[in-house]
């Protein structure tokens, strides 16, 4: 192992596990600060160089994290090694985070001591012999994307906007997501560097009350759906007498549509390390736990490293940085429960058992893991609280609304043109999440409805996306804020169907304990199907709402409570879908497939005979008149020759045999 | 009802110190028992599962009911290379359930089967991976753990990549 910034610089420093320095993180960056030795000096200057652009002066980094990952960056990264090494470069390679936008993946960025960093997007293997090359040998940036900086000293450097100067950076208000796709999430030295562990290190000269003071001060709320204000969650909890105290980090992002917890664990997990210690240090709690969704195995993986990390170098085990305190982390990977993100189902999940949730009195903050007080945080919550910590409560509330401050990280997927993790301050319109940064709907469609919240939210028509994103207001207008995961359905969407995927969704997930949530939302499915067969009778609509309005109040905990949001926002706000459904056995969007038929326009074929070959039945043959036509007898409308058709021949039309007589 | 456990022809004795190495001897650790023995024999056998409960000192009761409660322990074999279609909100809009009518089509899977007759592949939908900006998602889970995500999938795609599993075998 090479010497890195958290070692000693030499025999002077007295550090040790055994006898920690409370100075150690500031040392680490302006130090030596025991000893005043210019060689120790420059030692720490010379690494934090080498950290910048590599020990060769000439550094590529590539995005490792889920999204990237599935849009080739493995294979982006085995063509450079092999590039490099092959050619004898002397380059350094190294991995990153993700910047959470999605449309650019896979992006790379090469820099260089004296060049400005450059991003390259959507790169495929075959450009990379071409852009090293003019990166490194003709010092030329003008193909790149976007520069975090620039120098003067590249060529092509006007032509390229700057980072912050893009819309999709300097619409965003960057506070816990500033080092995605900035740092190495595997390197603690990294973290250190860009600043971490200064949040911690403030709060450990500080009395536990007055953390959990400062936390109250900013006005921080809960991130993960709720909205509970959390330094009054860290009060009470903190004023039990019972003891020991546990400290838990929901990392169980389950929501459909929502990944900015991935994205944060997977690009800077030490952000959520440093803030679970600091939780643990303004409670009192000596044990933390971290608990990921089973989907997300890299999250975890991320977390572990970092947990490892932090305790090789001090910052997790017994009295840290000489204050006494001690404290370790867990990371538990969940066995895939929707569930789990239920804070009592979390915290049996945690024990080992079914995650079954239970009656509320007592809270966790009561009687939590193992029958003791236990403080469940989210862990986008808890990278605020790391940050608060580092840059203070006033500057985290100068943003965001009376009620509600700070910054939140909103995912918008479905149908826009830029998908990805946006981070803006509490209180912005939906709108200009949708339209300003995620680039609008995409082209030839036009928007419908956005969901917001997942399985527990609801839809908000088109015409209210002025409302603002903030906790209040969404509940007023029949969804919820939940995790902030944004899906944009556009009119080739059916909002039936999309009010039965979520039930088809919660009621899987139902963990069959109480009954309104576990046979409830079944039926409730029942009839949203029977409706999508178009086999609906007005009189279901009433029972919809009214069985709707039962489990949302009789369900024992949130999953049940909140699920039946889904069907009540669309039954208010698209009625006219529902009915149609009923009364005309028609999908207006044409998505329910006992409604709708697929049949050829002679006009726009051409007769290639693509459809025919490709049809999984064979229910596409040839005409006399040397066209083709479907037979609607063989037909199960897979949609296969829809998508293919090379003409836009194949349409969409009612189902001529539901036609009623 | 539980039934007699089957012996799957391997040596229990042995494996148990391989399988849980690193893992405390706590209730808690239930959980990532059941993993790895999942991981060890492609499945939950009920040996398993008693494996693993005896290990972490849970009546069988316990860890039975554990296993049959998470959706990513399976009780019955699987294929070699499991395949999840994603049905995340995303994925859904976008039209995946084309993609998993595709694959069964393409493994010849019959109804309500879920893994192919060679023991090669099972198709399974899953919930959302968070790649919703990529939707919709298809991920291949190999041999070894380790998962390929294929982005923006289409017919092409997977067909493509089933091959190479294929190829592989």
């Amino acid at each position: 192992m090479e010497w890195t910034l958290l070692d000693k610089c030499c025999e002077k420093c007295w550090h040790s596990l055994d006898n920690p320095c409370p100075d150690y993180i500031e040392c680490r960056l302006n130090g030596p600060l025991c000893h005043s030795d210019e060689k120790c000096k420059s030692l720490r200057k010379k690494r934090i160089e080498e950290i910048k652009y590599g020990i060769h002066g000439a550094k590529i980094r590539i995005p490792m994290s889920s999204c990237t990952l599935a849009s080739g960056a493995e294979n982006l990264y085995n063509t450079v090694k092999e590039y490099v090494e092959n050619n004898g470069l002397k380059i350094t390679l190294d991995i990153t985070g993700c910047f959470g936008l999605d449309f650019l993946d896979p992006w790379i960025e090469f820099s260089m001591k004296d060049m400005p960093p450059a991003i390259y997007t959507n790169v495929k293997p075959r450009d990379i012999p071409r852009l090293i090359k003019e990166y490194f040998e003709e010092h030329d940036v003008s193909n790149a994307f976007a520069l975090p900086y620039k120098t003067g000293k590249a060529k092509g450097e006007e032509e390229v906007p700057l980072l912050d100067e893009l819309d999709i950076w300097k619409k965003q208000y960057k506070w816990v997501s500033r080092n995605c796709g900035f740092v190495n999430p595997e390197s603690i030295e990294e973290y250190v560097l860009s600043g971490g562990y200064k949040g911690f290190n403030h709060a450990l000269k500080m009395k536990p009350e007055e953390v959990i003071e400062e936390i109250l001060r900013s006005g921080l709320r809960g991130r993960g759906g709720a909205g509970f204000p959390t330094g009054l969650k860290w009060k009470i909890t903190g004023q039990q007498k019972d003891s020991p105290k546990y400290v838990v980090a929901n990392a169980d992002e389950g929501d459909p549509g929502a990944f900015m917890n991935r994205l944060l664990a997977e690009s800077d997990p030490f952000r959520i390390i440093e803030g679970l210690t600091i939780a643990g240090y303004a409670i009192g709690a000596s044990n933390g736990y971290i608990f990921v969704r089973a989907e997300k195995p890299l999250m975890a993986s991320r977390l572990k490293k970092a947990v490892e990390e932090a305790r090789r170098y001090g910052l997790l085990g017994s009295n840290i940085l000489g204050s006494g305190f001690s404290f370790d982390i867990e990371v538990i990977l969940s066995a895939g429960a929707f569930v789990c993100g239920e804070e009592t189902a979390l915290l049996a999940a945690i024990e080992g058992k079914r995650a079954w949730p239970r009656q509320r009195p007592p809270y966790p903050a009561q009687r939590g893991l193992w029958g003791k007080p236990t403080l469940i945080n989210n862990v986008e919550t808890l990278a605020h609280v790391a940050t608060i910590m580092a840059f203070g409560a006033d500057r985290f509330s100068s943003v965001g609304t009376e009620k509600t401050k700070g910054t939140k990280m909103f995912c918008v997927a479905g149908s826009v043109k830029r998908p990805g993790v946006y981070e803006v301050p509490i209180g912005v319109s939906i709108r200009y999440l949708v339209e300003e940064l995620a680039g609008g709907v995409t082209d030839g469609k036009t928007i419908k409805a956005v969901q917001i919240g997942g399985p527990s939210g609801g839809c908000i028509p088109a015409e209210k996306l002025d409302l603002p994103l903030d906790y209040e207001t969404l509940q007023g207008a029949g969804a919820i804020m939940g995790s902030g995961g944004i899906v944009v359905i556009d009119n080739e969407n059916c909002m039936v169907d999309v009010a039965k995927f979520f039930l088809t969704f919660t009621s899987a997930e139902s963990c069959g304990k109480c009954y309104p949530c576990r046979i409830g939302l079944k039926v409730l499915w029942d009839i949203l199907d029977k409706i999508t067969r178009g086999k609906g009778t007005e009189e279901d609509l009433d029972v919809l709402k009214q069985l709707a309005n039962t489990i949302k109040n009789a369900s024992l905990c949130a999953l049940g409570g909140t699920a039946p949001n889904p069907v009540l926002s669309t039954l208010r706000d698209f009625r006219d879908e529902y009915e149609a459904h009923i009364k005309k056995r028609e999908c207006p969007a044409g998505v329910c497939r006992a409604l709708i038929a697929y049949t050829i326009d002679e006009d726009k074929c051409k007769a290639c005979g693509i459809c025919s070959r490709n049809c999984p039945t064979n229910a596409i043959s040839k005409t006399d008149n040397d066209k083709y036509q479907i037979d609607l007898d063989k037909c199960i409308k897979c949609g296969t020759c829809f998508s293919i058709c090379p003409s836009q021949a194949i349409i969409k039309i009612r189902d001529p045999r539901n036609v009623r007589v | 009802m539980m039934e007699e456990p089957v012996s799957t022809g391997h040596n229990a004795a042995i494996d148990v110190q391989k399988l849980f190495r690193g893992l405390k001897r706590v209730p808690h650790n239930l959980i990532e028992a059941l993993r790895r023995v999942q991981s060890y024999y492609g499945y939950l056998p009920p040996e398993g599962i008693k494996q693993a409960a005896e290990y972490v000192d849970v009546p069988f009761s316990q860890a039975y009911s554990v296993a049959t409660f998470y959706h990513q322990y399976s009780l019955e074999p699987v294929g070699k290379y499991r395949i999840y279609v994603c049905m995340g909100t995303a994925c859904h809009l976008r039209g995946n359930n084309l993609n998993y009518e595709y694959i069964r089509m393409l493994l010849g899977l019959k109804e309500n089967q879920k893994t192919t007759d060679d023991g090669m592949f099972s198709l399974e939908v899953s919930r959302c991976y968070g790649c919703c900006g990529l939707a919709p998602v298809v991920v291949i889970e190999k041999p070894d753990g380790s998962r390929m995500i294929i982005g923006n999938a289409n017919m092409a795609k997977i067909k493509a990549a089933i091959n190479k599993c294929r190829r592989m075998g």
